[in-house]
């Protein structure tokens, strides 16, 4: 900003001291182009309560990523202490207390379904709190933008510092920008790393030089991600990128809360000049606060737009403004549409619904969800049997003209101690089981936290060999606790 | 032509002077990530010229800096295969088949290397489920023609059946039609008596014909009752199992014209640790002894 136009608005709002800032919403409808060039968003610090309640949510949300890895979790001898951990040698996923074998990642499907219906939820209620609060492209982004703020100043500076020539002030500052990003980028990949192995294992081995490459090359690669989309990309990621700004039109509905722009209240929109008269004019005096604020490069004024992430930091700068001017705050606020239209027809505003068919379902989506999951993670099975009958040969003529059947049985061992089984079959007549290299059918041993395969012969007399095929039960239990799994196959012979 | 620049009215861009049916192709430039990723690409191709072998020369090609070779990498993964496996090997070479079969990890490593010797060497005669076919034994089942502990199986695989080896195993059935040992009418009776000691339909009279021909001509080597004689690997009769048919017609031509195959030996082919590996793997298939 000229020192002309500094002193014109100083002239025109001398007992407020509210500037007018001369700034461009660059990425507002008229501008968007897709041939055109980034224009550089230089986002003003904004103050109040939606940038305190992000401050919160950042330091919350980079503490869980940064610090989960660490925490312990007692899991007894034979299985690893940490409380989240995805073993890809081992093939395990451990959380807390639960414990998941690769074929059981339909947990991951219930979770991801819980997930994205919390997601349709809190949108359908409040709008986009995912992209505004707690999103990693914002959290990252708005850590980015503090950084910048740190090392370069705010807003107007950092417009000077740009356009300025070279100079060694100018170089070292934005060197020690580039380095701190960087260096976030760096934790950011590092701390990615420890959900794959024992965190303090690989925290030595990482400064030692001893981790495995594919460690290195992922923080290498998640530093480089983090630099570009949170130093370099920014709002392009969210408006180019991101499915999410395409999907969200179809999850709001004229009773969520939404940030917008009273319009009603506002216009029409005029500069602020002393002792005017508020009837004949509308609250907004075109300051270009929110617009300044914004790091999206969007004016809220132009009503519901794809950039806009609903963080809410417009909210903040026009509440400072209209406090400085004596007017009533939140002409830029959570609002509903139904409220928008009620003032329209001169009718009073009312509570936004929060209970209504979509929020309802959703919610008893995600409990059934929910429940599902619970149920099935309660009753899990430390044991469980895989059959795989011989296809080559189906079946074996015995010299005394009885048929036999061979299958190969994986026993899962989902306990952390070694464990000895029983194998039998159920609904298969005179059948005679035996187990290659062992005497009987006792005896079956299985490591801990293991899967073993043994194969398995089961013979019948020619007299009970069934025409074509025949269904019946392996049943295998466990010789210490009589813990028993039962899984069905068949038994052919001839027709 | 640089002088007579055309520009769309819309977009303002130039065009670049082609025309399709009244429509113009604009000039726009390439988007900039994609022509900076295009000369990355050019760095990254000018750096692999030096790193790795690329440009073919007339009898050879450039070998790289660091000298890498596909084939050498091939060669190297094998050596270290082989390397992981020779401490399994070198104690199956020495061990009896009974230690390998109670040693649960030399039985895995010889279940899984049988079964992939059997794939390469037995599977096109015994089939890959070593299933057999007619003439072709079953490896699976319990009828054994010379024997089916491990040691006998091992015995067969190195020296054969019927092969060009020394110790091969012999048997030869005469062919008792073919050579006019026997009438036509003899051959039907003491098929009809075979049919009978091996639970099948059978003419009585004729069986009851059968039986003193059966006497003199074949229980020497299958035995009084049909058992089978494995010193002789004659095969037993009185079972359910037949290498080259059981039914009426297969008997009649097996006894008139007399039938066996061969199986080479395998003990100058394949070495000592893989046949030991091949014996407990058949051994495993169900029907060994």
């Amino acid at each position: 900003m000229d020192q002309a136009s500094q002193a014109a608005s100083q002239a025109t709002a001398p007992s407020t001291n509210v500037e007018t800032i001369d700034v461009d919403a660059v990425n507002k409808k008229e501008e968007r182009s897709l041939y055109k060039a980034r224009v550089k968003i230089y986002p003003k610090r904004a103050k109040g309560v939606f940038r305190k309640l992000k401050w919160l949510v950042m330091a919350a949300t980079l503490a869980v990523y940064y610090l989960a890895p660490w925490i312990r979790w007692d899991r007894g001898p034979n299985a690893p202490d940490q409380a989240i951990l995805i073993d890809f040698p081992a093939r395990r996923f451990y959380f807390f207390f639960i414990e998941i074998w690769p074929e059981e990642v339909y947990y991951l499907t219930g979770l991801l379904i819980i997930a994205s219906l919390a997601l349709f939820l809190v949108t359908s209620l409040a709008g986009r709190v995912w992209c505004g609060y707690t999103c990693p492209q914002t959290v990252w982004t708005d850590l980015f933008i503090w950084v910048e703020r740190l090392t370069e100043g705010d807003r107007s500076a950092r417009i000077r510092l740009d356009k300025a020539p070279l100079s060694v002030n100018k170089v070292a500052r934005k060197s020690i920008k580039h380095v701190l990003w960087i260096l976030i980028g760096m934790a950011t990949g590092g701390a990615w790393i420890f959900y794959f192995a024992d965190a303090p294992t690989l925290l030595v081995d990482l400064f030692t030089l001893q981790a495995p490459i594919v460690a290195y090359s992922t923080v290498a690669v998640l530093t480089g991600t983090t630099y570009i989309f949170g130093g370099m990309m920014r709002e392009q990621v969210c408006t180019f990128m991101c499915p999410w700004p395409r999907i969200q039109g179809a999850l709001v509905d004229e009773d969520s809360l939404i940030v917008s722009y009273k319009d009603d209240r506002g216009e029409p929109r005029a500069p602020f000049r002393k002792n005017m008269d508020w009837e004949t004019r509308g609250d907004c005096i075109d300051c270009n606060q929110c617009v300044a604020v914004c790091p999206m490069g969007i004016d809220i004024r132009d009503g519901q737009q794809l950039e806009c992430i609903h963080c809410a930091l417009c909210i903040d700068a026009c509440d400072e403004v209209m406090t400085r001017i004596n007017r009533p705050l939140n002409l830029i606020s959570y609002d509903t549409y139904v409220n928008h239209e009620r003032r329209a027809a001169g009718e009073p505003e009312q509570k936004p619904r929060i209970f209504r068919a979509r929020t309802v379902i959703y919610t008893a989506l995600i409990a059934l969800v929910g429940l599902i999951m619970l149920a099935t993670l309660i009753t899990r099975s430390t044991l469980d049997i895989n059959i795989l009958h011989d296809r080559n040969p189906l079946f074996v003529k015995l010299s005394d003209g009885g048929i036999r059947n061979g299958y190969t049985i994986k026993i899962l061992n989902k306990k952390h101690e070694i464990r000895r089984f029983e194998i039998a079959v159920e609904g298969l007549e005179n059948a005679l089981v035996t187990v290659v290299g062992l005497d009987g059918t006792t005896g079956l041993t299985v490591p801990a936290d293991r899967l073993a395969q043994f194969r398995v012969f089961v013979a019948v007399p020619a007299a009970n060999a069934p025409d074509g095929r025949e269904d019946f039960n392996f049943i295998v239990t466990d010789l210490a606790d009589g813990n028993r799994a039962v899984n069905d196959t068949v038994f052919r012979a001839p027709e | 032509m640089a002088h007579n620049v055309e520009k769309d009215d819309v977009t303002g861009i130039e065009t670049t002077g082609h025309e399709w049916d009244g429509i113009k192709e604009l000039n726009n430039p390439l988007p900039r990530w994609w022509l900076w990723t295009f000369y990355a690409c050019i760095i990254w191709a000018v750096g692999y010229w030096v790193v790795y072998p690329t440009w073919p020369l007339i009898s050879s090609h450039t070998k790289g800096m660091i000298g890498y070779s596909s084939r050498q990498d091939v060669m190297d993964k094998i050596a270290e295969a082989k390397a992981a496996q020779a401490q399994y090997l070198d104690r199956i070479e020495v061990a009896s088949l009974a230690d390998i079969r109670s040693d649960s990890e030399l039985l895995n490593f010889s279940l899984a290397g049988g079964k992939s010797a059997f794939a390469v060497n037995c599977s096109q005669c015994h089939g890959q489920g070593a299933q057999g076919f007619v003439g072709y034994p079953n490896l699976n089942d319990d009828d054994w023609i010379w024997g089916g502990t491990p040691e006998e199986i091992s015995a067969t695989i190195h020296y054969g059946i019927r092969s060009d080896h020394d110790d091969t195993r012999y048997s030869e059935m005469p062919a008792f039609g073919k050579d006019g040992l026997l009438e036509r009418q003899q051959i039907g009776q003491v098929v009809e008596y075979v049919l009978k000691i091996s639970g099948q339909e059978h003419d009585t009279a004729a069986a009851a014909e059968g039986q003193p021909v059966f006497a003199e001509q074949c229980s020497s080597c299958h035995g009084e009752k049909g058992e089978g004689l494995r010193d002789f690997g004659a095969p037993r009769l009185s079972d359910a199992i037949w290498l080259y048919g059981g039914d009426r017609q297969a008997l009649r031509e097996t006894v008139s014209n007399a039938r066996f195959g061969v199986m080479p030996a395998w003990t100058n082919r394949l070495d000592e640790a893989t046949i030991k590996q091949l014996a407990v793997y058949v051994h495993s298939l169900g029907g060994g002894e």
